[in-house]
């Protein structure tokens, strides 16, 4: 880090220079999985790479939906439609501190300018029976990114751990650029011939989902999706791995996406406000179980390391 | 005699659990050196968010040597048991000792374990320690396995005295102890080595790392009070959050902004609650106003601006926590203006309590119900105390209780406020959920009292109903907490409510109709229930949730229903012997009131328990007992014998001497006053007089044989003994009485 780069103009370039910084230190650059997913997480180069012995090194963008973040556009930070930034490592490096500092110099936050710490932040995602230890990563006073190091996914024991970082580009990017509200937000660069701003691409969308997320998507048929999903992942883990060419391909991933699908829409029907708090604990338990399964099926596939 | 200096480094550690990992360290280690043999003069321990280090002074440079002697077989012994005792004992057959042992003579095995080099034991002992470490949480990372609070990096253990400093020779999971270690993560983050504890210490803050957490907290407390100071202001304190934040940086550096105008008018527990839980930051308040104007932020280093792009940070994320506030705060006034408090709870309709318990709004239905029949008792108003309860809980529908859960309470006091609803309803809002545990404040304003008791008491009447009640560490529904609510409502507040015969039936029936209702369809055995106690099952759809509808149909059953509130009573009791023993007073001695008449009355049980436990602090009163238990004893005895109960009165005219009569007349006087004592329930009163039974009773004891030939005057006597039990036993079970 001899000089410090210039800041960045756009969100895109601070996505962009994030990319290539973590090229440079050695991931595949995945692109996002095709799926509607909570956050990076889901992704199953996280949730099903983190399991089993083997290496892996990957850095991606993951669009995320949370439903009941939804704010109509009005809100400058909130959204329920937004983009993180995620890098999931294993077996975790014993300078990934380091490393992770580092792509904050290469978005232009200056370390000897500003003020990096390490807050405690425990991580748990009970939908996918997963948890870790880490941090949040303060810039400044302000949540930059989540910090983990992976202990248990799917119920299964990390062996060897994966470390896990995760941004949220909007906020981060607000935060290097100076902006205010995430609709001002430049997405290429203001001076391109067709400046585009955040808002100019997302705001009638964060309007359109914000009043179908909470008031007309109907929870009938999103009841009966889920129950859809959630039967779809137990027949396709039933099915007997041997096909009729007698080829063994048990289907980890297909099941992952019933459990991806059966996940947001839960998210969906939360923001409908149909779920109550016990009907909560349920309804978790049972996305929880389809992430166990599945994630046991992995770890019987070639790339789960069977 | 040497030092021992240990660090271990590692990514950063919770701020809360830093203090008690050094102390554990500490404990840890200095044991482990100690059983080893080894002794020192003293032992400090440190934690910084990255570091845990201990100095032992003093320590022995090496252990002794130990010589153990173990006395074996006689001479003579056959010569298998000789050679399994020097087996056994570890030495060689030829190094045994014959050896004079009384009368005869016997094999000895001698063996010598030389002394250790103190750097040995250090070795294993951290080792043992390290491995062994009682982290709250802890984990592994990349492919090792050792498990760590975070990532443990570097391990310094040294030992020095005047010739110099040595490194123990040591390695954990690959990492070899060294004399180095590194300073600041951002300021100088160089390695560098060390040799001593001093020198360690000097060297660390150099290198931009203060090792003390409380020279950190000092540090922060001093330059944020000056910095207040200085423009007129005061720091708001917050010790917890003092504590967090000295865990946070190892290099504290004060910084004070402004808080934006425009939200200088919410609410000052607002911007304390966001600042302290989002931001860490301290409030800082103005002395003239009361306003909380600034805020303290404390920063981990030192910049060439001075802190300024780390200041206007900050301030930015600040004041993006403030704008959300503020609109929930507009929001939530708009909401309150235009359809009311009752209007803004209305929402809680569509919430779900408990899926056997019905909504948030059937459960404050119930509430209100029972806080208005409990008003009177607690000489509150019964419509504001009914009103109360209505509101109490409709902040829960706010937008800014929704952000900050913590606010719940105390923003309805404001909403209150805003709607201009009476001073006691308001104050209701945030005190009907106290207390929060065993050292909040308990409220006394006596419609908080009502709707504090009201909501307490239908939790717990309600998952005693559907069987949710706690199990040894499982509490889930906190109903211990609302248990010991009760009580101190009840006790401090000098509450007398029959809580068994006035409250937990009627309103178990209460639970069983909004279960009916709720359902809208018929349990078949909550029907029946219902119908058992007079309520119509069919008539409850145009059922207005009513209290004293419900009561007036319903018959008190007693027996059939003591399963389940009678257990709840039996929880009550135990939380009240708990809550008792900590105030000091014997568990005999509440046993011993514990199963008097009236035992749902609480107040009145601690008021038995309380006059006993004083009855027991005076000789008169421990002698009481004596004689108490010698009369029963032998009372017990006789009737167990003769298969009779001796409960005829004694007749007096059968008196033998002096002691007797005196008892008759002592008795006589005794219930005479006891009687109307306990009318008043004046148990001190009635302690008192009982207590004046003592001498009478011992001298009686002294003079009288209670076994005589004549059977005439044994049974008489007898008789007496029974008189002396019931007039005891009817002040407090004294057979309950330890000791």
């Amino acid at each position: 880090m001899a000089d410090a780069p210039l800041p960045p103009r756009s969100f895109q370039e601070v996505i962009l220079r994030l990319q290539s910084y973590w090229a440079a230190q050695g991931c595949a650059i995945l692109q996002p999985y095709d799926m509607e997913v909570g956050a990076g997480t889901f992704h199953p180069a996280t949730t099903l790479r983190a399991l089993g012995p083997k290496p892996w090194a990957v850095a991606y963008v993951q669009p995320s939906r949370r439903p009941t973040d939804g704010r109509y556009g009005d809100n400058p930070n909130r959204l329920q439609h937004y983009y993180q930034f995620q890098v999931l490592i294993k077996p975790s490096p014993p300078d990934l501190q380091e490393l992770y500092l580092g792509s904050l110099a290469a978005i232009g936050i200056d370390p000897a300018l500003h003020d990096i710490r390490f807050v405690e932040d425990d991580w748990e995602s009970p939908t996918l029976g997963a948890w870790g230890l880490g941090w949040e990563v303060w810039c400044d006073g302000m949540e930059v990114s989540q910090f983990t190091y992976f202990q248990q996914v799917g119920g299964h024991d990390c062996r060897p751990v994966s470390g896990e970082l995760t941004y949220g580009l909007e906020r981060l990017a607000m935060y290097v650029l100076g902006v205010d509200h995430v609709m001002d937000m430049p997405f290429n660069d203001p001076d391109a011939p067709q400046p585009l701003r955040y808002g100019d691409i997302f705001h009638q969308t964060e309007r359109e989902y914000s009043r179908w997320n909470f008031e007309i998507a109907d929870t009938e048929t999103l009841l009966r999706h889920f129950n859809d999903a959630e039967a779809e992942c137990a027949r396709i883990l039933a099915a007997d791995p041997t096909d009729g060419a007698g080829r063994i391909i048990p289907m980890a991933h297909p099941a992952y996406d019933q459990c991806i699908k059966a996940s947001h829409i839960f998210n969906l029907l939360d923001a409908r406000g149909v779920i109550s708090v016990t009907e909560r604990q349920a309804y978790i338990g049972r996305v929880r179980g389809l992430a166990r399964q599945c994630a046991d099926a992995f770890v019987a596939t070639e790339a789960g390391g069977a | 005699m040497p030092d021992l200096l240990i660090e271990l480094l590692s990514e950063e550690i919770p701020a809360r659990m830093q203090a008690r990992a050094a102390e554990d360290l500490k404990r840890l280690v200095t044991q482990g050196l100690v059983d080893a043999g080894l002794t020192y003069a003293g032992a400090r321990a440190f934690a910084t968010p990255r570091r845990l280090a201990l100095t032992v002074a003093g320590l022995t440079a090496a252990s002794a040597t130990r010589r153990e002697e173990r006395k074996g077989p006689r001479e003579g012994a056959p010569d298998a048991a000789i050679e399994g005792f020097a087996r056994s004992a570890g030495v060689a057959r030829d190094a045994l000792e014959l050896r004079d042992a009384g009368k005869a003579r016997a094999w000895f095995a001698v063996t010598e374990t030389p002394g250790r080099p103190a750097a040995a034991i250090v070795a294993e002992v951290l080792e043992a320690t390290v491995r062994g470490f009682p982290w709250p949480k802890s984990m592994r990372w990349g492919t090792g396995s050792l498990r760590w609070v975070r990532p443990l990096h570097a391990i310094l253990c040294l030992l020095s005295d005047e010739g110099g400093a040595q490194v123990v020779e040591m390695e954990i999971d690959g990492i070899k102890a060294s004399d180095r270690t590194r300073g600041h993560r951002f300021m100088a983050p160089g390695a560098f080595s060390v040799t001593s504890f001093d020198d360690y210490r000097a060297k660390l803050r150099r290198a931009h790392v203060l090792l003390d957490a409380e020279e950190r907290a000092d540090h922060i407390w001093v330059d944020a009070h000056n910095a207040a100071f200085a423009q007129g202001l005061e720091v708001v304190e917050d010790r917890a959050l003092l504590a967090e934040v000295a865990g946070l940086v190892e290099w504290p550096v004060v910084l004070m902004g402004s808080i934006a105008p425009e939200f200088l008018d919410l609410p000052p527990e607002v911007l304390q609650t966001s600042m302290r839980e989002h931001q860490k930051f301290f409030s800082v308040r103005n002395p003239a106003t009361g306003r909380i104007e600034k805020f303290v932020t404390v920063a981990a280093r030192e910049t060439a601006d001075d802190g300024a792009t780390i200041l206007a940070g900050n301030a930015k994320v600040l004041a993006a926590r403030l704008s959300d506030a503020k609109f929930f705060w507009q929001n939530d006034l708009r909401t309150v203006s235009k359809v009311g408090l009752e209007g803004m709870a209305e929402g809680l309709s569509r919430v779900t309590f408990h899926n056997k318990l019905g909504t948030q709004a059937d459960r404050i239905a119930r509430i209100a119900a029972l806080a208005r029949e409990i008003a009177p008792m607690v000489g509150a108003d019964p419509d504001l105390a009914e009103q109360a309860a209505r509101v109490a809980k409709a902040d829960l529908q706010s937008e800014m209780v929704g952000e900050f859960p913590e606010l719940q309470g105390l923003m309805g006091r404001y909403y209150a406020e805003a709607a201009g609803l009476p001073a006691e309803v308001a104050a209701a809002c945030p005190e009907h959920y106290q207390p929060l545990g065993p050292s909040d404040s308990v409220p006394s304003a006596p419609v908080s009292v009502a709707v504090a008791l009201a909501d307490k008491l239908d939790t717990l009447t309600g998952f005693f109903w559907i069987n949710e009640r706690p199990t040894g560490s499982k509490d889930p529904f906190a109903l211990r907490r609302a248990a010991l609510g009760v009580i101190r409502l009840l006790v401090e507040n000098r509450v007398r409510i029959p809580l068994f015969y006035r409250v937990f039936y009627d309103h178990e029936t209460f639970h069983m109709v909004t279960a009916m209702l709720a359902r809208q369809e018929a349990s078949e055995k909550i029907s029946a229930e219902l119908i058992k106690r007079g309520v119509d099952p069919k008539s409850l759809e145009s059922f207005t949730p009513s209290f004293t509808q419900v009561i007036s149909s319903s018959k008190y059953g007693i027996g059939e229903e003591e399963a389940g509130m009678g257990s709840l009573l039996v929880f009550l009791h135990d939380r009240l012997k708990v809550h008792l023993r900590d105030q000091g007073i014997r568990h005999d001695v509440i046993d011993a009131c514990l199963t008097m008449p009236n035992n749902d009355d609480l107040t009145l049980l601690v008021a038995r328990a309380e006059a006993l436990q004083g009855l027991l602090a005076t000789e008169d009163g421990e002698n009481l007992v004596q004689g108490f238990r010698r009369a029963n004893n032998i009372l017990t005895q006789a009737e167990a014998r003769d298969g009779v109960e001796y409960s005829f009165g004694p007749d007096p005219k059968l008196a033998e001497g002096a002691e007797e009569v005196a008892l008759f007349a002592a008795l006589d006087a005794a219930e005479a006053a006891i009687g109307p004592a306990m009318e008043a329930e004046d148990f001190a009163a009635a302690m008192r007089a009982m207590a004046q039974l003592r001498a009478p009773i011992d001298a009686f004891f002294e003079a009288v044989q209670i076994n005589t030939d004549n059977q005439i005057v044994r049974r008489n006597r007898l008789n007496l003994l029974h008189r002396i039990r019931t007039i005891c036993l009817g002040v407090a079970d004294l057979t309950r009485l330890e000791g």
